[in-house]
């Protein structure tokens, strides 16, 4: 029998070997093969709704038709999810623990069932749903449920922030809903998710495990449906916050349609990755490091290492590797235990990857493909494929494919290989390799994204936080820095907003030149020599470009000095020294940061009757009031001085053996528009925790009363603060807001102004995705040390990079 | 055949890197990457049984149970199960049969007539720690014995002292001294160190000649594991790349069932290409090995489970 005359006996070869879809099929069958949508701990089928079929990527054959869930429904899930955060956002921490706790038990209980459909409904091979992706969304239950038990102690300051609107891709829809939901649900939120539309079938079955784990209805509301459905969930009006993995194009829509609303909004968006490679690395060990960064999930993986640099010294050994081990893959059949590429997970984004491969290959790229053969019949396969022969300005190298296609690029050393590591405008992941540990940390610290591997690509875990730098969107998910987006401080109310057309459409900004007056003779004056206040931009006392300046007056009008009529030059100059100081301003020692701090608080209060009398003429207000704003400034100061080397990062305890190392990095440059009350302590309050942190600044300072500021750079000056760290323009705060925002140089804004203003702030923003830090016209008591201070600033003026450093000889 | 050897390259020596996490993540994933099935699993096992060296290295060896061992290898699954295969014509045999060169001649009388290899180990196996003459001495006594293929231990202490000039120079010796015979050379790698060190050695014993290279002789307290063949097997892959010659790789130590060999096979098929899964270029060394593999062509030719009272001893 058997193995009688058979070619297995000359030639081994692996043959087909199957996961069963049985018992996925059984459960499909168990509802009719018709989904609903889960709202309040039901399945509900509203009446006149479509379903749309959900296929499979391996064959094309639909799975079940799902419910296209409406605005209207949308409506039905926030009513839902808020009455139940009523009572969920006051469920101790204990009892939310053991919910989700329930949830991870759950779930591992039925993982091979999660696993199977989920790479039936995705087309991703059973082996990664199977050991990543199911094991990692159990994980993350579990550690979750540790950080409701020990909310109450350990975020003593905090409260959840309300409703939750979550969107996900369907690259990994299982996991991605679990990074959404169990933060969000761990910290009292209750939430509507949306899964993507080509991929359902998990986050239904998830639904069960909800109901399996008895969470009170309404915590979790589960609701497919396409785009419009998405935009009605993020522009509902009871929904306080938006949490959104996907591109970053429909990123900038939600960041520019939750723009100004109060809305809290976390964005985990695109990459193109750099998977760099030393020649002091382990080159078989990056080439399987290849094969994770790239072919895991079929590159459609947001962190793909998709731009490989290669020391130009061994780029013809890399080569000669990568493409035998490219030609071992095995492509096929998701549920076939064998397999280690399954099927892209649409038509649509089969030819998306093709259009890019052939683009590059018109253009005289050397498209080289696995050899490997492709499964027959309807489903969507791409062979694994590697580009060579581009460059930084090819459009395959620029632009994110999301499929399993990576370009090769070299390098000649170090340096350059930071230079082109960083020369994209996405930043959300990296990996390095090389034996050395010392190149390995110095390239990790100086990659500009959330999260570097060192000789390893693709690792996850619920301890370490992940999220991107520049376009690659803000927010982290994991770690305890991503419970922060889940949190909103207990002083703050609830701040909700929303503009007319018309008033979104009103002048903002305009670059109108005041009304000039010129001071009444002899006033300018008066008993001394002519005052001058320039603007302050590199370290040296600049004149405004435009050449004009403006008169500022007390409350009674009386005429208190003139400040430099900042334009759009002189906040082009700006950023363009403080760009030139950062560098230098990272690099001190935090120590160096505390030292030049403390020393303007001791320099500001060698002229603290000065400084108190400026306040008192510009503002009106009493003397009294203005020596305590002095006192509070200098206090401030020394408390930003002592956070200074108090607020590094920390080590994560992921499974890795080694160190898993959150650092908290400067943001980069910030735009600061100073509120209009408190000239001093504003000024103060803001700039102090950006440069503590190293990042550098480009400040507006109180449009109205900005002499105080103005007056702080002499103290700067005698304070070794380094040139550039800290750059002053005075003028109208919108105007010159205006300007930032459509800086693409420019990281983040902190603009403390109108609720318009804060409109137009954080839509702008949405040009290269640069963090808002704003107001929403809400005044701040500044006074107030809750408010005034604290680790809402530091979280503004940080971006947490995660660094992964195995350990082992 | 056989690998005749390049002068030493202290460069491609001292340029090797290996990093352990990395490493030991691919080697833990071969096994989950690649799931062998029904009809395929029985072709593989069958490999794997035609890949093993059935070993007895023990100090109360004797003529009687190395003459019982030859039996089995001559023999190695039951005849009702290869009538279930379809394969009772095929001579199924063992890859060779492994004993101290004290025993050689007692393994060639009984197997006599059957094609089936004698090896010996030698050079003062398992330690090493004898003169090199004596070592020498023992290879060209266990050739002339009519061992055909010769499993040598470097010397260790070399190694430890980064003296790969002194390696090189003792592992060509000793290749000269087999002969025609092949040469197996053992690293004994639960005493090296680092991986590092492993991927160095293999790559002297295969520029100073070596046919096969080894992991352990059994003795250490770690033998064969999936990452130390991980490295061993890109060392022979780059020699190929640079030489164009094929050489054998034998894990042996601690590899007692069918599952593991299945997934020291998919490691061969993974690295090198199936070329690397016959019994020309892979060998287990092991004893017990046979036992689970036999158990397994039952199960799967049966569907019941066996017992070990049915399988002839070896």
């Amino acid at each position: 029998m058997a193995l009688r005359n058979s070619s297995l006996l000359e030639t081994l070869v692996y043959g087909p070997a199957p996961e069963s879809d049985s018992t996925a099929r059984a459960w499909i069958d168990q509802h009719e093969r018709r989904f609903g949508l889960f709202i309040n701990n039901q399945w509900v089928h509203p009446e006149g709704r479509e379903y749309t079929d959900t296929c499979s990527p391996a064959d094309n054959t639909s799975l079940a038709a799902i419910c296209e869930g409406t605005a209207e429904d949308a409506d039905v899930a926030v009513q839902a999810a808020r009455t139940a955060f009523t009572s969920w956002s006051k469920t101790s921490g204990h009892e939310r623990a053991k919910f989700l706790y329930a949830i991870a038990r759950q779930m591992q209980k039925h993982q091979r069932l999660l696993a199977v459909v989920e790479s039936m409904d995705n087309g991703k091979p059973i082996r990664e749903s199977r050991d990543a992706d199911t094991p990692l969304c159990v994980r993350h239950f579990y550690y979750h449920a540790g950080w409701a038990q020990l909310m109450d102690s350990e975020l003593p300051q905090y409260r959840p922030v309300g409703v939750i609107s979550q969107v996900i891709p369907w690259n990994f829809p299982l996991l991605m809903l679990a990074w959404k939901i169990a933060p969000a649900i761990a910290m009292g939120n209750t939430v509507v998710l949306k899964p993507a539309p080509s991929t359902r079938l998990s986050a239904l079955l998830f639904a069960e495990i909800v109901l399996a784990a008895g969470l009170p209805p309404g915590v979790v509301n589960i609701l497919p449906g396409g785009n419009d459905l998405g935009f009605a969930l993020v522009n509902h009006p009871d929904v306080d916050k938006v949490a959104f993995t996907g591109s970053t194009g429909v990123g900038r829509l939600l960041r520019q349609s939750t723009a100004g609303s109060g809305k809290k909004l976390s964005l985990e968006l695109g990459g193109k990755s750099p998977f760099v490679v030393f020649d002091s690395c382990d080159i078989d060990s990056a080439i399987e490091g290849v094969v994770d960064a790239i072919w895991y999930n079929q590159g459609q993986v947001c962190c793909a290492g998709s731009r490989c640099l290669v020391q130009e010294n061994i780029y013809d050994r890399f080569m000669h590797k990568l493409r035998r081990r490219m030609n071992n893959l095995r492509i096929g059949g998701p549920l076939d235990k064998c397999v280690d590429i399954g099927a892209i997970n649409s038509k649509r984004q089969l030819d998306t990857i093709a259009g890019y491969v052939e683009e590059a290959r018109a253009s005289g790229a050397e498209v080289i493909q696995s050899t490997a053969p492709l499964p027959e019949g309807d489903g969507f396969w791409f062979p694994p494929t590697v580009i060579a022969n581009v460059q930084p300005t090819s459009k395959c190298v620029v632009e994110e494919i999301f499929g399993p296609v990576l370009t090769v690029l070299t390098f000649r050393h170090p340096k350059e290989a930071i230079a082109l590591s960083n020369n994209t405008a996405y930043g959300l992941a990296s990996s390095v390799w090389t034996q050395d540990i010392s190149l390995a940390l110095d390239v990790a610290f100086q990659i500009r994204a959330g999260v570097v591997w060192v000789n390893c690509h693709n690792m996850f875990d619920a301890a370490a936080g992940f999220g991107g730098y520049k376009e690659s969107g803000y927010g982290r998910e994991s770690g305890k820095e991503g419970l922060k987006e889940y949190l909103e401080f207990k002083w703050k109310g609830v701040v909700r907003r929303s503009f007319t057309d018309e008033q979104k459409a009103a002048p903002w900004g305009a670059d109108t030149p005041p009304a000039i007056e010129l001071p009444s003779a002899g006033s300018a004056r008066g008993q001394s020599v002519d005052k001058t206040y320039k603007m302050y931009i590199g370290g040296k006392q600049s004149r405004p470009d435009g050449q004009y300046s403006r008169t500022i007056r007390s409350p009674s009008g009386a005429m208190v000095g003139e400040v430099g009529e900042g334009n759009r030059k002189d906040i082009r100059n700006a950023v363009e020294a403080a760009h030139k100081a950062a560098p230098g301003w990272g690099k001190r020692a935090a120590y160096n940061r505390s030292q030049i701090l403390f020393y303007i608080a001791e320099n500001l209060d060698a002229r603290f009757e000065e400084f108190a009398k400026r306040i008192a003429s510009m503002t009106g207000e009493s003397i009294e009031s203005a020596r305590n704003e002095v006192t509070l400034s200098i206090q401030r100061l020394f408390y930003w001085a002592a956070f200074s080397d108090k607020h590094g990062g920390s080590v994560q305890e992921t499974p890795l053996y080694g160190a898993t190392v959150a650092i908290h990095e400067p943001v980069g440059v910030v735009g600061i528009a100073c509120p209009d009350r408190f000239p001093l302590l504003g000024f103060v309050s803001l700039f102090a925790p950006a440069v503590v942190r190293a990042n550098t600044t480009v400040i507006i300072p109180s449009e109205k009363y900005p002499l105080s500021a103005v007056d702080l750079y002499q103290v700067f000056d005698t304070s070794d603060l380094p040139a550039g760290v800290v750059n002053i323009v005075t003028g109208t705060r919108d105007v010159l807001t205006k300007t930032l925002m459509s800086h693409m140089h420019v990281d983040a804004m902190w603009y403390f102004g109108s609720d318009i203003g804060s409109y137009h702030v954080q839509h702008a923003s949405a040009c290269n995705l640069k963090r808002t830090f704003v107001s929403y016209g809400v005044e701040r008591d500044w006074a107030s040390n809750e408010q005034g201070q604290g680790h809402e600033f530091l979280y503004e003026a940080t971006q947490v990079k995660n660094i992964w450093i195995p350990a082992g000889v | 055949m056989g690998n005749p050897g390049i002068p030493l390259d202290l460069g491609w020596v001292h340029s090797a890197r290996v990093n352990k996490s990395a490493t030991e993540r691919r080697a833990a994933e071969i096994g989950t990457r690649r799931s062998i099935k029904k009809l395929h699993q029985l072709a593989w096992l069958l490999r794997s049984l035609r890949c093993i060296d059935l070993t007895t290295l023990a100090g109360d060896d004797t003529p009687s149970n190395v003459k019982r061992l030859c039996a089995k290898a001559r023999n190695p699954v039951h005849i009702d199960t290869l009538r279930l295969l379809g394969i009772e014509n095929e001579n199924i045999t063992v890859g060779a049969v492994c004993v101290y060169p004290n025993r050689v001649k007692d393994a060639v009388a009984a197997l006599e007539g059957s094609n089936i290899p004698v090896a010996s180990v030698a050079t003062g196996f398992p330690a090493g720690q004898t003169p090199l003459e004596t070592r020498l001495s023992e290879i060209r006594l266990a050739v002339a014995a009519g061992a055909r293929e010769i499993d040598i231990v470097i010397p260790r202490t070399a190694a430890l002292l980064s003296d790969w000039q002194g390696l090189y120079d003792e592992v060509k010796a000793m290749k000269e001294a087999c002969g025609s015979a092949h040469l197996k050379t053992i690293l004994a790698t639960g005493e090296l160190p680092t991986y590092q060190m492993v991927y160095q050695c293999s790559a002297v014993c295969l520029m100073a000649g070596a046919d096969f290279i080894k992991t352990s002789t059994g003795k250490e307290p770690v033998n064969a594991t999936l990452p130390v063949a991980l490295v061993m097997c890109r060392a022979i892959r780059d020699y190929y790349d640079r030489t164009g010659v094929k050489v054998g790789f034998k894990p042996a130590g601690g590899i007692r069932t069918a599952k593991q060999a299945m997934a020291f096979l998919a490691l061969m098929m993974e690295e090198l290409g199936e070329e690397w899964t016959h019994p020309d270029l892979f060998r287990f060394g092991a004893s017990s090995l046979l036992g689970d593999i036999e158990r397994q062509l039952y199960h799967g030719t049966t569907g019941r489970y066996h017992a070990p009272q049915y399988i002839p001893m070896g």
